[in-house]
């Protein structure tokens, strides 16, 4: 017995040595490019049409939050990724940290399709580290065949009636949970005044006494199944609960929204920054970026694009049509650099509270 | 704990058929949902096997589970390797001090998280390229000391006499321990390497932390959190279901080589 | 004699040890050495010594949530250690031969998958889920209660999550306990429940006390369970460590937070050792005098 356990034994040493060698031999993608997206966020078949238009192939991996990206991207220096998708604060703050590259624009010609407006957002004027690709507001998106009212207000979310406690939702990402709070009390969505934070602080504390849960990724299936009846929601996304039940709206509360913007970036570290950049262009080709928005359900700041969506597609999704000249008119998150420290104590104030 | 009055004893039944209702019927729930052909918990639309026929087209799925698989491998047999060298050596010595004993138990009492951070800040601060191989290193740690304690526990009854006796009959070390040593301990080196499979292919934590970039080097695990947080999809209770099979099967496998693994 | 030689030992041991200090002991210390450094102004660290990360552990905000945590934590520890050691208790009293049996059934969950075993929670208890379901079923017609997302679900879920090792951990001391020791305690004439507190529970104290440390320690770090089941909801030192990690961009601080882990576990340990040595005592004791 022991010897053929033994022999057993030799045979399994030897796999074990040729699995080890396997794992550890590098641990490259075989693709030439990495591009890291939100779940669903661009055409399905976007890689496909790059590959057979450039040649070029591309893995999509992706991320559920900004956070989530960015703590792995500035735990790895970036390494492992060439383009990003990222909303305009983060890229702000990697381009702080160094850790993005400049856009070369005779390699993005097609940046021309962007409305004029979308090359002068405050983040980033003139598209110098980061490529705006979709942008929208933030809102209430609610069902309207159970609730009562339409709502009006962000303090239809933040104090809501009897009918809609215990089924609300607000938004987990930090910024955006807080923005809710500053734009009900008529504050900048990038407000560092501690007095005025704490006011953000204990309004949204009491608004989470009514609140089913703090979600970012599935309050809109919440939506269409009933668990929620009103939840704070990027209109995009909002979108995608409309296109399951009709009945489901959107409103930008009277106070007013935020202007977001979510942005590709190309990494310092890539290898293959050419073609990063081909990817970019070929992203905001007229015809491409409309595909995506008609796939993604969300606005994107090129204008043939824009221009070209079919009528049925715009009469469907309300919030398609929001003419830019208004959309421009709200606040950009920024980084708000040191207070972020603050920011952070808040949001965990807040989640902590009972 | 002799005589017991029927009372008693049928209070004792009821409290065990509580506890294994409790902790039964919320996977019997998943498994009879995954076969459920609407795949909504709400009504029973007839029996399926779709959720599964739609697992095994779905390739981001299909690439986590080998990875899960590549690491589980590679990493319980380092592990075992490893930690049955230590369980020997230690055994031998006999007489060592707590810090030793403080060292093997640390990586089973830690908290996950903290080793997740920890390593996170180790490599990146070493510039290592995160991926499949970071997840391999990190599982040995907690491997090889799950492997150590079941070998050691195997060892306390080993008579070290015989091992002396070979020594004196001239075999070299090395025959010595093919011979003498291994057979006896063999059932825990395979029932511990058995119970470091489960466990590796179950953590998540660690994994979530010292991931790479993408697709090559998210497990199973990862890939199951980030369809819970995208919302319920029935694919899921298919995966658990099968998931759970494979951990269940490793397990009783162990406990069958080496009774009462798990006791221990 | 010459394959006791302790070199021989350390040559057997020396590939794990360097293991485990290459990728445990070394990293701990980095992740210590972290929490005595600055926060970058856009995240990373910034090299200059600071005590204000330990500061900040101490603000009444992270205080605070180390107590909510180790309530909740606490909470569960003790309904896993109630229903845990009843359950222990009714399998050492089954049959001898059904007991591995049953003993294996009640530890067999424990080894399927976490997320799992967590998902399935949240089958049965979101608003439209199972339960609700069965209430329906039942006939009830009115507004379905709120059950996920609240502490109950988190407790729920540590709970069913850790159960299985406190049975263990409480089978093992009640299997090996005297049953002459308990019919002698009747026979002096003390009641079942007499017997019960006053020889049966203080034996199996060691029992108790490494299921509850078990329970506890893991519940205190945990951030899936109040991830999932909590809706973001309650905040607890697990996911207060990973925010700090991968949203805030705060590594020192979350170091600082992940040693404070450390240290509450050591304290845990340390008076379960202790509880451990005077039940310890009291077995000697009583062996000493169960042989007169």
């Amino acid at each position: 017995m022991t010897a053929t356990t033994l022999r057993g034994r030799s045979l399994k040493t030897s796999a074990i040595a040729l699995g080890l060698a396997l794992a550890l031999s590098a641990p490259a993608a075989a693709a030439d490019l990495v591009i890291s997206n939100w779940d669903g966020y661009m055409a399905p078949d976007a890689m496909a049409a790059f590959k057979a238009a450039t040649g070029v192939s591309g893995e999509v991996v992706v991320h559920a939050t900004n956070e989530e990206i960015m703590g792995k991207l500035v735990a790895s220096g970036g390494k492992g990724y060439d383009v990003v998708f990222v909303s305009s604060p983060f890229a702000e703050v990697l381009n702080n940290l160094g850790l993005i590259e400049t856009i070369d624009h005779a390699k993005v010609p097609n940046l021309a399709n962007l409305y004029p407006e979308a090359a002068k957002l405050p983040h980033d004027v003139g598209n110098n580290f980061s490529v705006p690709y979709t942008w929208g507001t933030t809102g209430l998106c609610y069902r309207s065949d159970l609730v009562k009212t339409e709502p009006a207000s962000w303090n239809d979310l933040l104090a809501p009636s009897d009918a809609l406690k215990g089924k609300t939702t607000m938004l987990a990402t930090d910024r955006w949970l807080l923005a809710a709070g500053q734009l009900a009390k008529g504050y900048s969505v990038n407000e560092t005044d501690p007095a005025k934070l704490a006011e953000v602080k204990d309004l949204l504390i009491s608004a989470k006494k009514t609140l089913l849960a703090y979600d970012d990724t599935t309050f809109y299936s919440k939506l269409v199944s009933g668990e929620a009846l009103m939840v704070q929601a990027w209109d995009g996304w909002c979108n995608y609960g409309i296109a399951e039940n009709p009945e489901i709206k959107y409103v930008i509360p009277k106070e007013g929204s935020d202007l977001w913007v979510d942005t590709m970036v190309v990494m310092k570290a890539s290898a293959n920054k050419d073609a990063a950049f081909q990817f970019i262009n070929f992203m905001l080709d007229a015809k491409n970026h409309a595909w995506a928005a008609q796939n993604i359900d969300y606005k994107v700041p090129n204008k043939p694009a824009m221009e070209s969506l079919p009528a049925d597609f715009l009469a469907k999704f309300p919030n398609m049509s929001m003419p830019v000249a208004e959309l421009v008119k709200f606040e950009q998150l920024r980084d708000v650099g040191d207070a972020q420290r603050d920011y952070s104590k808040i949001v965990s104030e807040i989640k902590a509270a009972q | 704990m002799t005589e017991r009055s029927p009372a008693t004893r049928r209070t004792l039944w009821l409290v065990l058929s509580l506890v294994f209702a409790f902790l039964y019927i919320p996977i019997a729930v998943l498994v009879a949902l995954s076969f459920n052909q609407g795949g909504l918990p709400t009504v029973w639309s007839g029996f399926s096997l779709k959720w599964y026929a739609s697992l095994a087209g779905n390739a981001a799925i299909l690439s986590a589970a080998l990875n899960t698989l590549i690491v589980a491998l590679v990493s319980t047999a380092i592990a075992t390797l490893l930690g049955t060298l230590l369980a020997i050596g230690v055994e031998m010595r006999r007489q060592y001090g707590s810090g030793l004993e403080a060292l093997i138990f640390a990586p089973m009492i830690i908290p996950d998280i903290v080793l997740a951070v920890a390593l996170l800040s180790f490599f990146s601060m070493l510039d290592f390229t995160l991926g499949l191989h970071t997840i391999i290193l990190a599982h040995v740690v907690f491997n090889l000391a799950f492997v150590c304690s079941v070998v050691r526990a195997r060892l306390k009854s080993f008579d070290w006499s015989i091992v002396e006796a070979s020594a004196d009959l001239g075999a070299s070390a090395v025959t010595t321990f093919r011979r003498v040593t291994l057979p006896v301990i063999l059932p825990a080196v395979v029932a511990g390497a058995l119970l470091a499979f489960t466990l590796s292919v179950d953590e998540f934590i660690i994994a979530f932390f010292t991931a790479g970039a993408g697709r090559a080097s998210t497990t199973l695990p990862m890939q199951i959190y980030s369809m819970i947080r995208f919302g319920i999809t029935p694919e899921i209770n298919a995966l658990a279901t099968i998931v759970m099979a494979v951990s269940i099967t490793a397990l009783t496998l162990s406990q069958r080589l080496n009774r009462g693994v798990i006791g221990q | 004699m010459n394959s006791y030689r302790p070199s021989r030992s350390s040559l057997l041991m020396a590939p794990a040890l360097a293991w485990l200090t290459a990728l445990m002991v070394v990293p701990c210390a980095l992740v210590l050495a972290l929490a005595f450094f600055r926060r970058g102004i856009y995240g990373g660290i910034e090299y200059s010594f600071t005590l204000e990360n330990f500061g900040l552990v101490l603000d009444p905000l992270y205080a605070g949530i180390f107590l909510n945590s180790a309530r909740i934590a606490g909470t569960a520890t003790l309904i896993a250690v109630v229903i845990g050691y009843a359950a222990a208790y009714a399998i050492a009293a089954a049959p001898r031969r059904w007991q591995p049996v049953f003993l294996f059934f009640a530890v067999l969950p424990f080894w399927s998958n976490y997320l799992i075993r967590t998902y399935a929670w949240i089958v049965l208890l979101n608003r439209e889920g199972l339960i609700t379901q069965l209430l329906r079923w039942f006939g009830y017609t009115g507004e379905p209660p709120s059950m996920l997302y609240t502490e109950g679900a988190v407790i729920a879920g540590l709970v069913y999550n850790y159960l299985p090792f406190v049975i263990l951990a409480c089978y093992a001391p009640l299997s090996r306990l005297n049953p002459e020791l308990a019919e002698a305690s009747r026979d002096l004439g003390a009641s079942a429940m007499t017997t019960f507190r006053r020889v049966i529970l203080p034996l199996t104290v060691p029992g108790i006390a490494a299921g509850a440390v078990f329970v506890f320690v893991l519940s205190i770090g945990n951030f899936v369970t109040p991830a999932l089941l909590g809706g973001g909801r309650f905040q607890m030192i697990g996911n207060l460590v990973y925010d700090q990690f991968l949203t805030a961009n705060d590594w020192p601080f979350g170091a600082a937070l992940a040693m404070a882990l450390i240290a509450i576990m050591l304290l845990v340990l340390t008076a379960q050792a202790l509880a451990a040595d005077r039940a310890a005592g009291r077995i000697a004791q009583a062996k000493g005098g169960a042989d007169d």
